[in-house]
């Protein structure tokens, strides 16, 4: 609770101008002279100077934490309105022929979302004072919290160059912008307006033509269309801060913000010049960083992306991050918002008893004459009138007793009871997870994995509040198999991007046994392999270790739920990590026989005569029926090929690995490849998500797609050039034989990637005549 | 039967017609099953020491009754059985053609990329001569009736003449390197001719057999000399058996004194697990261990020199081939595997040279024939 706290003490320090600091070290002093260097301080002025709390500590992280405040209050807003989010992020470099070695440099930041705008009146409060907000007094899963961020954000940019922030906002659709420019008086907490008119530009038209790639996007108005965004809020700050790629970057920050919002479309315009030394930076999720890849954009087009600058296509979703001219688009993959959270009452378990006498205190100050027995109802979550009486008559009160009334030793007894009465559970319905559907698309489009797993816990409590932990994992594919695992982790779809080994979130990924679920894992360390875990905790009220939201405080609630949810990922790992296994001996078994029974017919032949080639033809019928049986009992042993548990079987993708790609390069590591069973299975997994849900239903449908997948809108273009892969592989029977269990009406087309078996590699070590004779 | 000559190629005519009408026959079970929708399998006599008998009778091992099958439609097996199909095509054609290979130039014959593959039906000889000896038990063919020898391998040399592949050899002038011992020695290539000899005088190796022909130690004691090259291959076993039985001449070993000469001995003596089967063609139940013996690093009042410390391995081995059945209740030889393990060395016969350059071939060995001091 440090956070609470600490903000109670400074809301404190403002509001009631009562508490002075003391200023132990001045020597020889005098009560007056002392009294008379004794004054107010205002949280603004706290927060200038401390302001490493909020996440301002350095010019790279203040960038990161300029952008991260704007977007989480544009998701925020856009999704109160019900309004599906399309944000803009603007990076200007303002000091373009500074020396590359220039440690930072100013920079304009600038986030522009189509969500409801903001009336005129609040546009200061907004933006120009600490802990000013919506989100502060209630109990609702909201990004923001406290009401610091923005804020905090135009004052170090105050800070750092002297320039105010420049808000533009639209609340009305049919009426011009507001543009104004503030500049927070750190003393008053107040923001003073340089500059207050009514525009019509907005969006804001120079967005558009900042670089070719925005002027390419604006002319297909794929960027700040007004379209799009009909009202809005934009806000500019600039600031002293450095911007660089890789860990806790804003490429990273956007790129996790996009995997856990896949309901919002994200732009991003980074600046012109990028920092030195990024070379060192680990790439973002995408490690074949050097890499270059042709994608096609939505348009068909092709534009060339570089792994370094942005995240690289997704090769098997419809929709593909697509990069044009440096511009990089998140696309929104999902049209449905978030269902809407509701706001809650406190649970009596979770208060304490100060707060307790403080809200007695509000109480009788609001309504005069409350009773205890009302107020226990009115507010609390789940103090019925029966509980509320009972309650009143434990610490000797009637339900007459009035609030006013309470001493403050009833209220400790009443406080006491409260953590004694039986009581359900919070409500749960303040709650919005991400939903396992929506977690695997978001692992899905941001990592390139072969195999993706997630869970969603039930919603649990800790100090009587009500939070619900959802994992995810990817593995294999294109991940690098020999270094510790990446964890993301995310608040309220939040990423968190430092202080990982404080987080709560991490604790409980080491504490998780992977070697249960045949994964490399060092004591005491992370898991070692081509695996991403994803951890997401959603809660009214995030118990954050920091002001700058960082890390989630290690109550044991949170770490057990999250280590269930990490358990539950896990086991799926394992069970198809052992599948695999089984299905890539079996596909190798089918192999062999099919190469030697060739060998076989011909060398009978030269024996007996017996028809070469009938003899073949048996020999490979019964080969097929072979395997077929032998795939069968795996079904059993596998528990999962068929549709036996179907709540095992959601929240899994398996993905056909790039099976074109995996087929013409033998030299693949041994995580991407696959084989037809792999793809048996994987029609299997789409059949059992189909049968539980559809939101998703063009993802989930076309797995199968050929390396390169495209927007769904040009399907017939993608469905030719996968078939014209699938020509060019060696035309092999074996086809058919693999696809035993997957008769279902959503069976992916079969047709682009039927033949891709990998050329076999068939260890002679493993065949090998047993025992060579000789001598003993 | 040597003896009557009748003519070798109306013979050796007969016994390939056999040879190509078994191996026709498992084709025919091969196809035949195919075609029926089962599954072939070749059913493999085991040449494994859980299916080796010892006949204490014969004195001799002998091969179970036991057979591993060897399916096609099994990932364990399904090469093999492509290789072992392979290897009778190759066998037919040489048969066929009246011509003989090596193990070797089987295999090579055998050896191409399966079809369609970066993959060798055999990779290396060694998978290739397993193979092979399979065929012969399952067939029950020799390797002679496959047409298939190994390389020459021993020597022979002293008072007898040969009758080799149509040549007339006599072993009394076979120059310092003797008559090289063919693979094959079956009484239809190589007759016994005149024979003074009284005994067969078997040394382990090369070294040790040229001391001993340089010494004429042949001529001096009237016996037969020969050597096997370490473990001796089934030619030189096949016409050790052959003087035994039909010249009626006792074999006489002088071996190194260490786990590997013990089982030379017992190898020659009852045969081994691999060739089981062949026993009865090669073992020589009676043949005798001279020497060296573990006693005799006191008796004959050897240096240090020649003293080699056992490995753990030696002991392991030693302890092993104690426990053999036809050594378990042999109180000679226990004593002589104690006796080796608690001096805690081993020798070699070129170590005898210690004493003397020619103290083994002049005093060592003919006192101890005389005084037939030998295991058996």
């Amino acid at each position: 609770m440090s956070q609470s706290a600490l903000l109670e003490e400074a809301d404190h320090a403002s509001s009631s101008q009562s508490k002075a600091m003391k200023i132990k070290n001045a020597p020889r002093a005098n009560a007056e002279s002392m009294a008379a260097k004794q004054r107010d301080i205002s949280v603004s002025e706290f927060f200038a100077k401390n302001r490493h709390l909020l996440g301002f500590d350095n010019p790279r992280k203040a960038l990161l934490t300029t952008v991260k405040e704007a977007v989480d209050n544009s998701l925020d807003a856009c999704e109160e309105a019900g309004i599906l989010p399309d944000i803009t992020v603007i990076i200007e470099d303002l000091q373009p022929d500074r020396p590359a070695s220039a440690k930072s440099a100013r920079y304009r930041v600038s986030v522009v979302d189509n969500g409801p705008g903001i009336v005129r009146k609040q546009v200061e409060n907004i933006f120009g004072r600490l802990l000013y907000g919506s989100k502060f007094h209630r109990l609702k899963m909201s990004r923001g919290q406290q009401g610091i961020g923005i804020s905090a954000a135009g004052m170090y940019g105050l800070i750092t160059t002297g320039k105010p922030m420049v808000i533009h906002t639209k609340p009305n659709a049919k009426q011009p912008a507001h543009h104004i420019e503030l500049a927070m008086n750190t003393k008053t907490n107040r923001a003073e307006v340089t500059e207050d008119r009514e525009t019509k530009d907005f969006p804001p038209e120079r967005f558009g033509q900042l670089t070719s790639g925005t002027r390419e996007l604006s002319e297909r108005g794929e960027i700040l269309s007004p379209d799009v965004y009909p009202t809005g809020t934009s806000v500019s700050i600039e600031l002293d801060g450095r911007y660089q790629k890789g860990r806790g970057s804003v490429d990273e920050f956007l790129e996790l913000t996009a995997i856990a919002n896949p309901h919002a479309r994200f732009t991003f315009v980074p600046p012109s010049k990028v920092s030195e030394d990024e070379k060192e930076d680990a790439p973002l999720l995408k490690q074949k960083a050097a890499s270059k890849f042709k994608v096609a954009g939505d348009d068909g087009k092709i534009v060339e992306t570089t792994a370094a600058v942005e995240p690289p296509p997704k090769p098997v979703e419809p929709l593909v991050t697509t990069e044009t001219g440096g511009v990089v688009v998140f696309p929104r993959a999902v049209e449905d918002l978030p269902p809407e959270t509701k706001e809650i009452q406190p649970h009596p378990k979770g208060i304490e008893l100060g707060i307790l006498l403080q809200m007695l205190k509000e109480a009788e100050i609001e309504k005069g004459g409350y009773t205890l027995y009302n107020f226990l109802q009115d507010r609390f979550s789940r103090v019925s009138a029966a509980t509320a009486s009972t309650l009143c008559e434990k610490i000797g009160k009637t339900s007459r007793t009035r609030v006013a009334d309470m001493d403050h030793d009833s209220t400790e007894k009443l406080f006491r009871e409260l953590q004694d009465a039986k009581l359900p559970p919070p409500p749960t319905d303040c709650l919005a997870p991400i939903g396992v559907q929506q977690l695997l698309k978001g692992m899905f489009k941001g990592v390139r994995a072969e195999f993706y797993a997630a869970s969603s816990r039930e919603p649990a409590i800790y100090r009587g509040r009500p939070f619900l932990i959802e994992s995810a994992i990817a593995f294999g594919g294109e991940l690098p198999g020999d270094e510790p695992c990446r964890v993301i982790r995310f608040a309220n779809r939040v990423p968190l991007l430092f202080q990982q080994s404080a987080c709560s979130s991490f604790k409980a990924v080491v504490e998780t046994n992977w070697r249960n679920y045949d994964l490399q894992q060092p004591r005491g360390a992370v898991p070692i392999g081509a695996i991403v875990i994803m951890i997401h905790m959603a809660s009214v009220w995030v118990p954050f270790t920091s002001e700058s939201k960082e890390a989630i405080a290690d109550y044991d609630e949170i770490r057990k739920e999250m280590k269930l949810a990490l358990m539950e990922c896990g086991r799926k790992l394992g069970t198809y990590l052992n599948k695999r296994l089984k299905m890539r001996r079996e596909s190798e078994r089918r192999d062999v026989f099919e190469r030697y029974i060739g060998e076989i017919a011909k060398a009978c032949n030269a024996i007996n005569g017996a028809d070469a080639k009938k003899l073949y033809e048996a020999m490979l019928a019964q080969a097929k029926k072979r395997t077929a049986i032998a795939d069968l009992q795996l079904d059993e042993e596998g528990k999962k090929v068929k549709e036996e548990d179907p709540a095992d079987q959601d929240g899994v993708i398996i993905v056909e690995q790039a099976m074109t790609q995996t087929t013409t390069n033998s030299d693949t590591p041994p995580t991407g490849k696959s084989s037809r069973a792999e793809k048996a299975m994987l029609e299997v997994a789409a059949r059992g998500r189909q049968a539980e849900e559809d939101a998703q239903p063009k993802l989930l449908e076309s797995p199968g797609r050929g390396a390169k997948g495209k927007p769904a809108k040009d399907d017939g273009k993608s469905a030719k050039k996968a078939e014209k892969s699938a020509v060019s592989k060696p035309p092999t029977k074996s086809g058919t034989g693999s696809k035993p269990a997957a008769q279902g009406e959503t069976k992916p087309d079969p047709k682009p990637d039927p033949k891709a078996k990998p050329k076999m590699r068939l260890v002679n070590g493993k065949l090998v005549p047993a025992d060579q004779p000789g001598l003993f | 039967m040597a003896k009557s000559k009748p003519s070798v190629s109306q013979k050796t005519k007969e016994r390939d017609k056999r040879t190509l009408e078994k191996i026709v026959a498992l084709a025919d079970d091969l196809s035949k099953k195919t075609f029926a929708g089962k599954e072939p399998t070749f059913h493999i006599p085991t040449r494994s020491k859980s299916n080796t008998i010892w006949n204490k009778k014969r004195g001799i091992l002998e091969m179970g009754d036991g057979k591993a099958d060897r399916p096609l439609f099994d990932l364990k097996t399904a090469k093999q059985f492509m290789q072992t199909v392979l290897h009778g095509s190759t066998i037919k054609d040489l048969i066929e053609a009246g011509k003989t290979s090596s193990l070797r130039g089987v295999f090579y014959k055998a050896k191409h990329t399966v079809a369609g593959t970066k993959e060798n039906t055999f990779d290396t000889q060694e998978e290739s001569d397993p193979i092979l000896e399979d065929l012969e038990v399952t067939l029950g063919a020799l390797r002679e009736e496959l047409h298939v020898f190994a390389e020459n391998r021993g020597v022979i040399a002293g008072n007898i003449t040969v009758v080799d592949g149509g040549d007339t050899i006599d072993c009394r002038a076979a120059g310092r390197g003797g008559h090289g011992i063919p693979s094959i020695v079956e009484p239809d290539v190589f007759e016994f001719g005149k024979c003074e000899a009284k005994f067969v005088l078997h040394v382990e190796k090369g070294t040790v057999w040229n001391r001993f022909n340089e010494d004429r130690f042949w001529e001096k004691n009237n016996c037969i000399l020969t050597h096997g090259a370490g473990q001796p291959p089934r030619g030189c076993r096949r016409l050790l058996q052959r003087l035994n039985q039909e010249l009626k001449l006792p074999i006489i070993c002088v071996l190194d004194c260490d786990p590997w000469g013990h089982y030379i001995y017992s190898v020659i003596k009852q045969g081994s697990i691999s060739l089981a089967f062949e026993s009865s063609r090669l073992a020589i139940p009676d043949a005798k261990f001279l020497g060296l013996r573990a006693k005799d690093y006191e008796e004959c009042n050897l240096g240090d020199a020649v003293k080699i410390d056992l490995t753990e391995n030696d002991i392991k081995r030693a302890k092993e081939i104690a426990a053999y059945p036809w050594f378990e209740n042999h109180k000679g030889w226990q004593k002589e595997i104690q006796k080796l393990l608690s001096n805690g060395f081993k020798m070699e016969v070129e170590a005898m040279i210690n004493k003397g350059i020619s103290f083994v071939t002049e005093e060592y060995v003919p006192a101890r024939l005389k005084a037939k001091d030998w295991l058996d």
